[in-house]
């Protein structure tokens, strides 16, 4: 890959502005993401990070009355130029959602669709893809017998590392995590941050939290918004230990928020 | 249930008892909380019975109208039973109707109304499982979609004989089909458009956007999303939405008298624009316009009796393969 200009930045956004109908939703965000780093977003319920998310694989597009200001390169490519296809950005950037979504299919299905849809006829191709992946998101183990049973009768934690393995199948560069573990238990959330551990030497990460500690946790930056602004980013743990801002002093300090 | 509650109320009474005695431990919370916890719980207790009996009276009431329901069902199936079981025989459902119709079987009646609902289906359920995923997953909210949403609510609302004479002036007359199982059909499935629309739409809106949200995720297109993901999905509501349909155009007289059934023939259908008999259109025919009226009550009944049995049996089916489905996605 052509890299040697960028110095190892996967993604940056430049001066994003994002609009709900009449409502600005992003004030000029721009951040940089780095190769092999995971970088996670934190703030309060409704500080946009979770929309500047949706923004870097074009997932707004779903709402009619969204509208996109400024940039977001991906290497060197705008994802927001109008030949780019949103579909193969879709593959390269992948998204793991908050509440675990596997489809109705067997654990199997689910991990090889994003193969299929991508046309990957290969049946020999299919199944080593998606075995390495459900052993790439620590999951084979749990799940070896039981590939062609439903998806839908796996625990909330099998199912969300499914989700992260039906990602990794299609090969993406980018993975997005929207709150990946707020809907699992402790032992559940711990799994998906080893597994987040293991996965950034060959992703690039970004993740929203909604739990600092979490952040702390499994991050190497950390990008502080509030009401649509991006405040404060920096090294994770410079950022928890000394604040350059009142503000994310504030909330990080459990003031706010 | 009862004791539960009644467990609840004497603990309640008990922790009220000597929240007042103990007033000094309690002197360091605000009293004026405590005044009105006390209040609410006296009140909550003075209006407890009426409450229970206003709850009791209002599910009295939603219980009868169901047993309502059931009762109108039962009795209807009891009478058709009762009077149409002696009309059944191997005869009565193998043979062609002879001597002027009043004696002999209703096989005749019996493939022609199979051949129309199964040819009513097959036209409505593309359409109308088409016409629902424009309307739910492509069309946007607008003016455009609004007018055709209530075209097909009123389409719903038309009486089924205006289809009847819609189905004769353009299928039989202008497209020249003539009386017959194509022209019967296609009337059918216009007719149970609007049912199969509706129902494949909610069976659409039901699935969790969070489903085509991961498809899109992983680099499918929206025609994959739903091809693969939506679809299946909402197979077994699409189904529901066919049942409905099939059930409504099996029994219908108005819609095929003038488009497909005859009022007797005795041969069975030899293509698609062979013209037929049906069972409703039997039934009617033999109370109202044959020879004997009353010496053929019983074939009436028992011609009803078998109408209502294959729509009951094909809804059985449908019913089964939906239920098969349902298992299959949630595992």
């Amino acid at each position: 890959m052509s890299d040697s200009k960028s110095n190892g930045v996967k993604m940056t956004s430049k001066h994003l502005d994002f609009y709900y109908g009449n409502f600005q939703a992003l004030h000029d965000v721009s951040l940089e993401f780095k190769k092999q780093q995971v970088t996670a977003l934190i703030g309060p319920s409704g500080c946009g990070k979770s929309t500047y998310l949706r923004c870097l694989n074009r997932m707004n597009d779903l709402i009619p009355i969204a509208r996109v200001e400024g940039k977001i390169m991906l290497e060197d490519e705008d994802i927001y130029d109008p030949s780019l296809d949103v579909v193969m950005l879709r593959r390269r950037v992948g998204m793991v959602f908050q509440k675990p979504n596997p489809f109705p299919k067997s654990v199997y299905e689910n991990v090889a669709y994003g193969l299929r849809v991508n046309g990957i006829r290969d049946k020999g191709l299919i199944e080593q893809r998606v075995t390495e992946s459900i052993q790439r998101a620590a999951l084979w183990d749990e799940v070896k017998d039981r590939l062609q049973e439903s998806a839908l009768g796996l625990s909330g934690g099998q199912q969300q590392r499914l989700c992260i393995a039906r990602a990794l199948a299609v090969e993406p560069e980018v993975v997005l995590m929207d709150e990946p573990a707020s809907a699992l238990d402790p032992i559940a959330t711990q799994k998906i941050e080893d597994l987040i551990h293991e996965l950034k030497k060959e992703y690039t990460i970004i993740i929203v939290t909604h739990s600092m500690q979490q952040a702390a946790r499994v991050s190497d930056i950390t990008a502080f918004f509030y009401i649509g602004k991006l405040i404060e980013v920096g090294d994770t743990d410079t950022l928890f230990t000394r604040p350059r801002l009142k503000q994310t002093e504030d909330y990080i300090t459990g003031r706010f928020g | 249930m009862r004791n539960s509650k009644m467990d609840i109320t004497q603990e309640e009474y008990a922790e009220a008892g000597p929240e007042k005695e103990q007033k000094t431990q309690a002197a360091d919370r605000p009293p004026k909380a405590g005044r009105t916890s006390s209040i609410i719980h006296q009140t909550a207790v003075r209006k407890q019975r009426r409450r229970r009996f206003i709850q009791k009276a209002i599910f009295s009431v939603f219980r009868l109208s169901a047993v309502i329901n059931a009762l109108a069902l039962f009795i209807i199936i009891y009478f058709m039973v009762k009077n149409g079981i002696g009309a059944i025989s191997w005869e009565f459902l193998s043979e062609a109707p002879r001597d002027s119709m009043t004696k002999g079987g209703i096989l005749p009646c019996i493939v022609g109304t199979i051949l129309l609902g199964v040819g009513a289906i097959l036209v409505a359920m593309p359409i109308g499982v088409a016409s629902a995923i424009y309307l739910n997953e492509y069309a946007r909210p607008g003016k455009v979609l609004r007018t055709i949403r209530l075209g097909i609510n009123n389409l719903a609302g038309v009486p089924s004989v205006v289809f009847g004479l819609f189905g004769l002036a353009f299928f039989v007359i202008y497209l020249d089909m003539g009386v017959s199982i194509l022209a019967g059909a296609l009337t059918l499935g216009a007719m149970s458009l609007p049912v199969v629309i509706g129902s494949t739409e909610e069976a659409f809106k039901a699935v969790p956007d969070t489903y085509r949200e991961a498809s899109l995720g992983l680099g499918a297109t929206k025609w994959q999303t739903i091809y693969r993901v939506v679809l299946p999905t909402a197979l077994p509501g699409v189904l529901t939405g066919g049942i409905l349909g099939l059930s409504r155009a099996a029994g219908e007289t108005a819609p095929i008298m003038f488009t497909a059934a005859v009022f007797f023939t005795p041969d069975l259908p030899e293509s698609i624009f062979s013209e037929i008999m049906a069972l409703p259109y039997h039934i009617y025919v033999l109370a109202t316009a044959g020879t004997e009226i009353e010496a053929t009550r019983p074939l009436q009944y028992g011609t009803a009796l078998v109408l209502i049995t294959l729509v009951l049996g094909m809804n059985l089916i449908a019913i089964i393969w939906r239920a098969r489905l349902r298992k299959r996605l949630k595992g």
